[in-house]
């Protein structure tokens, strides 16, 4: 594995950003999806070479996975021994994101050459996909804690970008500024956890800081765990920051606002950002520093058990209730995520007790590609109804035949049923979940069951319900591209496929928490629980949405608070505008904003008026007369003639 | 008497200061020309009147002197040029009247 071909991976969506980014308007423009797919694709490969070459060659050295750091170089140095580094860094779950990224990154890029086909900023659309692309992998292959920064930064933008994509809607513009907004706010956090951790650790690099803190003899980690503040130690404050800057990312309680809204983006980016990769940076950042959480600071693990796990029920709650399609999977994948982050919570580590660790992983996984199955099938969905709504949908099984076949096999995936990937690593998390915690334990199979429901709730109201026909006007439209063109429907077969299979994968073999090979063995009695509440939750949904009745509005009725509730989203979007609006505005942003205005700006015109009304003065001097300027000249030399012939010494 | 160094330099002092109250007095850019040649020529007799009495067997003074005159021709000649177009400007040589520039 040369470091060449491992560098090249981030580096040909970056190179096909700059091309795009720079000359697609002009010479590129219905070319750059080809552009923009091509660099992927071997973006792509690439990657499942250095995968193969990883995991089957010669990334393995007596029965561990190494960490290997393929290409470092000193960047900024700010002292002697004291410097920040760009590397790239492969181990098991790096190798496995890129994989991930790549390949749904591909599909994507596939998708939308028919998705986006004849929007009037094509090429720029793929310029964004590009950089989207290259800031995720690079995170990924990051080699310390300083870059993954960087990475994470430009992610958010391209996000922003991507979601403000149609930036002559309002609704897409106020999205977009408030992903860049929230997630920025809880950055704020991931950067003085960076900051308390490497001033510790006394490095920035993720191998020798994991080390470091781990390793209980080490001064640092001594000092680490001495200082603090309100009886934390520092070290537990810099891991509890740096969460929270992955719980902003990866829209976890309670900076998950963000999520929904950002549907507003074109569907294909939803399914590439808001859905397999970006929102699971937190995730892969809790693994990251996985080693340290669990070692040295098992409470602040505790703290992401529980936020995952109410991050997950709270999601499944609200998606219940939703009625845009999107925003049902923006909770839901709010809801897997947090099963991904509970999972590494009661997951210890090495040997058996990191199930949870793989299981995270294998979760990350297997739900890349389901829920960017799903999301692209909605995208098919919404490209044939033109609406989000569901109450415009129904019947469509028989338009739409591949996207309904699709979309089944991801929802069943999701939902747990076997053999479909979903049920295989949910029912790992599970098993962690119940060898550690029993509240969370019941709190993840509730979530599982109100997750077949929710996803079958869409399903049937999108493809059964009632006959498609009160969109007749629609037609002749699609008489030319039936269902979908065939970029469209190809991504959505692959994944499709892959969504069945993913689950066979000996994930523990490849990952886990300190490298091993992990045997996890199917535990049939751990797998009947989920099952049996993932079948429940679809007998429901199939009962109220199979067709048509007032079953679903007499449930509502019944439950009419929680209902309520979790149709406005539990309030939380209004709390925070009390908030902003209400205390920091009138509190912090008023008061400063009078400072501003009357203090700041008062010293600024200060400076101004003094000296316009000293040139004032000085400008009677120039008079503009040729005579007067003349007698002073006059003056002037005799006063210097005296001066020289009386005064000189 | 003798006419010596001094009393030239008494001639050229006196003509210089003439130039400079005319220079000074007068609006009429012409005759404020006029009292600048005037000073100019002041300068040429003490540049004639040292090289006779100090350096006799030298020309430099002389040269100087010469120098001087050409210049002043060309400077009279700019200079009629620029009050041509200020009287084309502003209808009027005095030199009050040509302040434009001032705020």
């Amino acid at each position: 594995m040369s470091a060449i071909n491992i560098a090249l991976i981030p580096l040909l969506p970056l190179a096909s950003f700059l091309l795009l980014g720079l000359f697609g308007k002009k010479h590129f423009k219905e070319s750059g999806g080809i552009i923009g797919t091509l660099s992927l694709l071997g973006s792509a490969g690439l990657s499942l070479w250095t995968a193969y070459n990883y995991f089957f060659v010669s990334g393995k050295v007596d029965g561990v996975y190494q960490k290997l750091e393929v290409l470092k170089i000193q960047w900024l140095e700010f002292a002697p021994g004291v410097s920040i580094d760009i590397g790239l860094l492969l181990d098991p779950i790096s190798v496995m994101m890129l994989v991930v990224v790549t390949f749904i990154s591909l599909m994507v890029h596939v998708y939308s050459l028919g998705y986006m086909k004849g929007e009037e900023r094509f090429s720029i659309y793929y310029s964004f996909l590009s950089l989207f692309t290259f800031s995720m992998l690079g995170l990924v292959l990051s080699s310390n804690i300083f870059q993954i920064y960087i990475f994470w930064e430009l992610v958010g933008v391209s996000s922003f970008l991507l979601i403000g994509y149609y930036f002559d809607k309002p609704s897409a513009v106020a999205a977009s500024k408030k992903a860049f907004i929230v997630t920025r706010f809880a950055d704020l956090g991931f950067l003085i956890g960076i900051l308390i951790l490497a001033f510790h650790a006394e490095t920035l690099d993720f191998g020798t800081l994991i080390h470091r803190l781990t390793d209980s003899s080490s001064p640092q980690l001594h000092s680490a765990i001495a200082g603090g503040l309100f009886g934390i130690s520092a070290l537990t404050w810099g891991l509890l920051l740096v969460f929270i800057g992955g719980a902003g990312k990866s829209a976890m309680m309670p900076f998950h606002i963000w999520l929904p809204d950002a549907m507003e983006g074109p569907t294909p980016v939803s399914a590439l950002i808001h859905a397999a990769t970006m929102v699971v940076a937190g995730v892969y950042l809790v693994a990251r520093l996985f080693p340290v959480f669990a070692l040295s600071c098992p409470g602040a693990l505790e703290v992401v058990m529980y936020v995952g796990a109410a991050s997950a029920l709270f999601a499944a709650v609200i998606a219940c209730t939703q009625t845009d399609i999107k925003r049902v999977l923006a909770y839901s994948t709010m809801s897997q995520i947090g099963y991904m982050m509970f999972a590494l919570g009661v997951s210890g580590y090495g040997g058996e007790n990191g199930l949870g660790f793989t299981a995270s992983m294998f979760h990350l996984f297997t739900h890349a590609m389901f829920k960017a199955l799903l999301f692209l099938g909605a995208g098919a969905v919404i490209h044939y109804v033109h609406s989000n709504e569901m109450g415009d949908m129904g019947g469509l099984r028989k338009k739409m035949p591949v996207t309904h076949l699709t979309f089944l096999i991801a929802c069943l995936a999701i939902a747990g049923v076997p053999p479909f990937s979903g049920f295989f690593s949910k029912e790992e998390i599970l098993t962690a979940a119940f060898h550690s915690n029993k509240l969370v334990y019941g709190v993840a199979l509730f979530t599982a069951g109100l997750t077949a429901f929710y996803m079958f709730r869409l399903y049937f109201s999108i493809f059964w319900k009632r006959e498609y026909s009160n969109h007749g006007a629609h037609e002749e439209e699609h008489g030319g591209h039936g269902e979908a063109p065939f970029t469209m429907k190809l991504p959505l077969m692959i994944l499709g496929v892959l969504a069945i299979v993913t689950g066979f994968v000996p994930f523990g073999e490849f990952v886990s928490s300190d490298g091993e090979a992990l045997h996890s063995e199917f535990h049939l009695t751990m797998a009947i629980a989920p099952v049996v509440f993932g079948l429940a939750g679809i007998f429901v949904a199939l009962m109220m949405y199979k067709s048509e009745s007032n079953l679903p509005a007499r449930v509502s009725s019944t439950m009419r608070g929680l209902y309520k509730g979790a149709l406005h989203k539990f309030y939380v979007d209004e709390v925070y505008l009390f908030m902003t609006k209400k205390i920091v505005f009138n509190l912090i942003g008023r008061p400063s904003a009078w400072i501003d205005k009357n203090v700041v700006n008062g010293l600024v015109d200060a400076g101004g008026m003094f000296a316009q009304d000293g040139s004032e003065e000085l400008s009677v001097w120039q008079s503009g007369k040729v005579q007067g300027y003349a007698i002073w000249f006059l003056v002037g030399v005799i006063a210097l003639v005296v001066g020289f012939v009386f005064l000189a010494p | 008497m003798e006419v010596g160094l001094t009393q030239i330099l008494l001639l050229s002092t006196a003509l210089f200061f003439i130039g400079v109250y005319g220079f000074l007095t007068r609006r009429n850019m012409i005759t404020m020309l006029m009292a600048v040649e005037l000073m100019l020529n002041a300068v040429n007799i003490n540049f004639i009147a040292f090289n006779k009495y100090l350096w006799g067997g030298k020309l430099d003074g002389v040269f100087f002197t010469i120098f001087i005159i050409a210049i002043a021709a060309a400077e009279a000649a700019v200079a009629i040029a620029i009050v041509i177009n200020i009287y084309r400007n502003f209808g009027s040589i005095d030199a009050e009247d040509a302040d434009s520039l001032k705020l």
